[in-house]
Formats: C-alpha cells, structure tokens, sequence
C-alpha cells in the first residue's frame, strides 16, 4: 500500500539518516522490529562527492575537496523503490537508509517514523544545542570601563 | 513524485558492475584498436529502441562528468531516467557532448560535435551510432591497428574521410547493433571499395 | 634513467615488516585506536582531511595511525585512497553563512550581530605545558549558556550595504577542477581557491607570511573568522531533487584589505578568502592571504614582482604530495645516471690532466 508524501517531507527523512549516526540508527532499526524483503536495484557502493564552495561565502563557486558517500536502492516486493545516500563509507547504513526511505512510502511510514525518525530528529537537535550552547558561553560580553570624570 | 517508471529506469543495469563493465570496457577498448573489427558487448538491457551493445557502452563509459547528447528518435523519458540512476550522466546539447547516441541520420550535422584543441585532442566527443545492422561492406579502412586493410559498412563516406582529414583533432565513432560493436577512430583512413 | 634491478625483494619485504613493528612500538604500551586518534588528535586528522582532499575523519585517523603520525605520509594515503572512489557528482555550494558556529569572531568589528564567540581556542592560553595533562586527567564539563538559534550572517554583509566593500556577486558557473583537468595558466580564481585550500599548511602559511613581511603587502584585517558545521546537498539525478548528504565541519576566513581604487573602482575594501575542511584556523588565514595578494591582476594592481603574486610559483609549489614525490624520487636507485656522470667526470679530469702534462712538457722543451 502505497501512501502520499511530498518531496519536502522525503527529503527531510532522507537528509537525516544521511547524517545518523551508524550505532544508534542500527538499534533504533532493529528496534523497529521490520526488516522487509526487498531486491538490490544498486547494491551498495561507497564514492566521493566533490563539495562545493563559494567565493567570499556569496560568489562564484569552486571545489573544495571530496567527502565520502555510501549509496545503493531497493525494492520493496510491491515495487516501492527506496533510495539510500549516506555519510562515509558505511554499505549496512546506506542498506537501511535505502530500506527506510522505501517502507516512508507504505502503511508502514507512521510506525517507522515514530520508531525511528523522530528519535533521530530529536537527538540530532539536541546535539546541535548542546554545542551551541556551549559556543554561547564563550561569547564576550563587552563593557566600557568607567573613565574618570575630572 | 520523481521520473521514475521503476521497471524501465532502474532494471538493467549490470548484475555484477565491476566484472561486467570489465569486459565490455575491454570490448569497447578493442573495437578502437582494432577499427572495423566487429566485437560482442553485452550486459546492459537499456529501455526499448536501444540496442544492448549501446547500452553497454553507456554504462561503461559514462558517468557524472561525462555530458551525453540524446539524438530525436533515441532522447525519451525512460532513456533519460535510465541513464541517470545507472551513470548519473548529465544530457547536454550536442555542442557539449562527451558522448552521443542516435541513429546517423539523428545525429547530423557532424560538425556541431566538440572536435578537442590542439593541446587536448581528446577533449573531443564519441559518437555512438546505433544502426540496424551489418550487411555488407563498403569502405576499405587503413590505419594504426589494421595489418594492411580492413573493410566495414559505413553510411556515407565524406563525412569520415572528412573527420580524419582534421587528425589528431576529430571525433571517434563506435557502430552498435543488436550485442555486436565496432569502432573507427579519427586516426583511420577511409577509401571507397573498389 | 632507471634499469630494472632484481635481488631486493627479501629486503625489501624485511624492511616492511621491521617498519610496522616500529609503527607498532613497545607491546607492553596500548594499542592506539582510531576513535582515539579522531577525538584526541582532531586537528591533524582535520589536516590530513584539508590536504588529503577527502573528508572523512575514519579514514583520516587510520591514515595517522598508518604512517606512524607522519601527516605528509598520511595524506599521500588519502589521497591515493581518494583515486579509487567514483565520483558520484557535486555538491551544491556549502552555504556557511547558515553554519552553526563553535567559533565566531571579527578583528573588525566589535558589536557585529551575532557576537564574538570564542569557541573552543588556543587564543589567550598561556602556551605554558600542562603537565596534568601527562597523568591523564577528568576535565570538567565545558560552561554552558543560553544558544543562539538563528544564523550568523557573515560581516561583509553590513559593509556592503555603503559599498564600501567590493561585493561577491554569486553565479552559478561551473568551476574548474584540477582533480580533473591538469591546472593551466592562468588558473582563475576558482582553481586558485582548490589548490590553495589543498595545499601544504606550511608553504601556504610562509607565502602569507611573506606578504604581510612586505613582499606585496596587502594590509588584511580578519573581518571574519568561522568555524562550525554545514549540511552539504547533493541534487539527486534519480530522485529529481537535491538532498542533505552529510555535514562538514569547516573553518571559513574572510579578510578585509585597503585598497586605494583604480581608474575604473573607488576606493573600497578589497577581500581575500579562505575555506578548508575542518577546524583550520591558521591554514584559512593564510589562504585569505595568499588569495588576496594573486588577485592583484583582476583589480588592477601592480606586479611588484613578490613571489605571493605569482600564480605559477604559489599553485605549482603548494602541493605537498607532488613536492614530496619529486623530492624523494631522487633517493631512489639512479645507479645507471650516476655510472654515466661518474665516466663523465673521470673523463673530464683525464682530459684536463693530459692538457696539463702537454702543457707542462711544451714548457720544459722551451
């Protein structure tokens, strides 16, 4: 069974378990209890995407260096196909990531979800304001000495 | 949601990439050695209208930094989704092309193709010219890779005694039909069989 | 000239293996691990990534550990390993003006919205050894405060609003890329900015260093300097739109340079820029600088003949692999040259000895 979902939404699923970490995305997999059946459209393979950036931040754009990226796609037995692209060089996290991304498209995407994804987003967050809020108290808070009046 | 008719864009690959492509490279590599001689290329099934000796070399040879011309008659959706998620390869406009495919009558005028600079001959483009079929021979080829003379059906003339008149600058070409490929490079010489 | 030579294969293979016992060192001392290597050791894993040309701190640990710390080494095995990956494409720009920031601070402007934030720095220690450091101690947790949530602009935002500034028009040109097309000159910024960015910490550092020592003197301010994480997106062929495929940490500088104008410019601020993989500080100013000065062409400024401003000299020399290559090829076997120069100069000599007994029988005829 198919569900609607739009290109915001899978991108949001797809850009977080590109980012997951391999540890936690595994237990929170095997936590969901759902391992279907699916054919390699692509088995996984690891390659190097060139990053780019921009000249003074705002200009034109040149490349930076590579980073490594995992990829592969499946399908699931009634055709859904799920894409897989994840950080490094890691073939089992670009299988589940291509395994999620199809099963986001079934009856099975509000149990994955909740199993899963939000537990990832929330982590991920927290991550993020754990060290922006160490940056913050390294911020100086300037004052103007006092000058003598006379 | 994407271009995707699954069936069509993402079956056809090659089962076993690195083997696969292994040997058809090898196909491809000694087509141009060997200008004329015919070789078996297989492993692709690309979407309907293509033959599996020019979807082998399209998986072979392309990739994302290797911009791919689609002649009218060979240019559809389902091509277009193929090639993607099997190559990632960009299609262009013919002036840009790396690599062409099409009929040759799809694929005129010659001239547009990027034909490399004196300092990179090879920044040139490829063309595949899918054709129906072998029968026949009408050109007598001589060159580096042929002993004394080799002999092969092309569809005009001119236009490659042209090419190789332009050596070492020019655009290579490679003949499919059905899982059999040949080759003729810039650096063959053409005459008309007697 | 180079002669196969056999009968070194044992040696050879010895050699190995006493060099990764040596790597190893004393058994008796715990194997280091990579996790250990990438947290402990992060900015010269950051270096052998920068360098290396290929983030991944995995690899870049391993590296580390592979060549017994040697980061020269370390990166060669980068960017070998770096040759063997397809490439799946490009990225689309990293926008760092959305960077979450660990580190944020200007030398131009005391108030700039978003603050000055410190971040974790060597600045304002004392450089004095920590010798608790050496019994291995806990360390407290880092301070906390409330965090910023929305994004930094960049500073050069508000000096554009006078022009005061020359601006970055942004477009969507496809730059060049030198992992692919062998570089030429003129190289143009673009390639410019990915050889600089790859290039040897210490010869980028001594060019910049040059310029501020006088050698075309560029006058920069660090009106910025950035470090902290951006998502990098990809376009997705197959899906038809683009993607978040990783996160990046990355050190950013922009520097602010007096510029006097030209026929055709008013007086304004000029700008150099440095980007590198990693938290990079002393590797992304020195890579402002060294831009900065090899940018005297497009703004039409004199060529006071410093070697900073030589395009040729700075891309051709800051590769460190390719240096290192050139460099110690020549202690490789060059028995058959050197047999060659060896006739040579016996030769020369028996010549000139031969001249001198002529010469001196010819004097003691006369």
């Amino acid at each position: 069974m198919k569900t609607t979902f739009s290109a915001a939404d899978r991108k949001g699923w797809m850009s977080l378990l590109a980012t997951a970490d391999e540890a936690r995305l595994t237990e929170l997999w095997q936590g969901c209890g759902i391992d279907p059946v699916c054919e390699w459209l692509r088995p996984p393979e690891a390659g190097g995407v060139m990053v780019r950036g921009r000249m003074g931040g705002t200009g034109a754009p040149f490349n930076l260096g590579e980073m490594t990226v995992t990829r592969c796609a499946v399908s699931l037995d009634d055709g859904t196909v799920g894409h897989g692209y994840v950080q490094g060089r890691s073939k089992a996290k670009a299988a589940m990531a291509a395994k999620i991304d199809a099963l986001m498209q079934t009856g099975a995407a509000a149990g994955v979800r909740k199993a899963v994804l939000e537990p990832l987003a929330e982590e991920r967050q927290a991550k993020t304001s754990a060290r922006a809020a160490k940056a913050a108290a390294t911020k100086v808070e300037f004052f103007t000495m006092v000058r003598g009046e006379d | 949601m994407s271009l995707e008719t699954p069936n069509a864009v993402y079956a056809g690959g090659f089962s076993n990439p690195p083997v696969a492509a292994a040997h058809a490279f090898r196909a491809a590599m000694n087509a141009m050695a060997r200008p004329g001689e015919v070789q078996d290329i297989t492993g692709a099934a690309p979407p309907d209208g293509i033959s599996v000796a020019a979807g082998s070399l399209l998986l072979t040879l392309c990739d994302p930094e290797t911009g791919v011309y689609l002649a009218p008659g060979t240019d559809s959706g389902a091509l277009r989704g193929w090639l993607a998620f099997h190559t990632g390869a960009p299609v262009v406009p013919a002036e840009q092309a790396d690599f062409a495919l099409g009929s040759w009558e799809a694929l005129m005028p010659l001239d547009r193709f990027r034909i490399g600079t004196p300092e990179y001959p090879d920044r040139s483009a490829t063309l595949i010219v899918d054709t129906p079929g072998y029968y026949g021979t009408n050109a007598v080829l001589s060159g580096p890779g042929i002993k004394e003379t080799a002999r092969m059906q092309l569809p005009e003339l001119t236009a490659f005694q042209n090419n190789a008149a332009l050596y070492p600058l020019g655009v290579d070409f490679f003949f499919t039909s059905g899982s059999l490929v040949a080759a003729l490079p810039r650096s063959t010489g053409i005459t008309r069989e007697a | 000239m180079y002669v196969a030579v056999k009968g070194g294969e044992r040696a050879i293979e010895n050699a190995h293996a006493w060099l990764a016992e040596e790597r190893r060192g004393d058994t008796s001392v715990a194997e280091l691990s990579l996790d250990q290597i990438r947290e402990q050791l992060s900015l010269a894993v950051n270096r052998v990534m920068a360098e290396g040309s290929l983030y991944d701190p995995e690899l870049a640990a391993l590296a580390i550990k592979q060549s017994r710390g040697d980061l020269i080494e370390a990166i060669f095995l980068i960017r070998a390993y770096r040759t063997t990956l397809p490439r799946f494409g490009y990225s689309q720009p990293v926008e760092t003006g959305e960077m979450a920031c660990d580190r944020r601070i200007s030398a131009t402007f005391k108030d700039a919205p978003g603050g000055q934030v410190l971040g974790p720095t060597f600045d304002y220690t004392h450089r004095l050894l920590d010798f608790k450091l050496a019994a291995e101690g806990e360390v407290p947790e880092a301070p906390v405060s409330e965090p910023r949530l929305e994004a930094t602009p960049h500073i050069s935002e508000f000096l554009q609003g006078e022009d005061i500034i020359e601006r970055e028009p942004s477009s969507d040109g496809v730059p060049g890329d030198l992992t692919r097309e062998p570089m030429s000159f003129p190289a143009g910024r673009a390639v410019r900015l990915q050889s600089l960015t790859r290039g040897d910490e210490g010869f980028i550092l001594g060019m910049a260093y040059s310029t501020q020592r006088g050698y075309a003197r560029n006058h920069a301010f660090v009106g910025e300097l950035r470090i902290g994480t951006v998502p990098v997106e990809m376009d997705i062929p197959e899906l038809g739109f683009a993607i978040e495929i990783g996160e990046v940490e990355l050190t950013e500088c922009e520097t602010v340079n007096q510029f006097k104008g030209s026929k055709t410019v008013p007086p304004q601020f000029t700008r150099g820029y440095g980007l590198v993989f990693g938290q990079s500080e002393r590797k992304s100013i020195a890579m402002a600088l060294v831009d900065r000065a090899l940018r005297w062409e497009e703004l039409g400024e004199d060529n006071v003949g410093a070697a900073a401003q030589d395009e040729e000299f700075v891309l051709s020399h800051a590769d460190n692999i390719q240096a290192t290559g050139f460099l110690e090829h020549i202690k490789l076997p060059h028995y058959v040259d050197f047999q060659s120069e060896l006739e040579l100069v016996r030769k020369l000599r028996r010549e000139a000895a031969e001249m001198a007994e002529t010469l001196a029988a010819r004097e003691a005829a006369e």
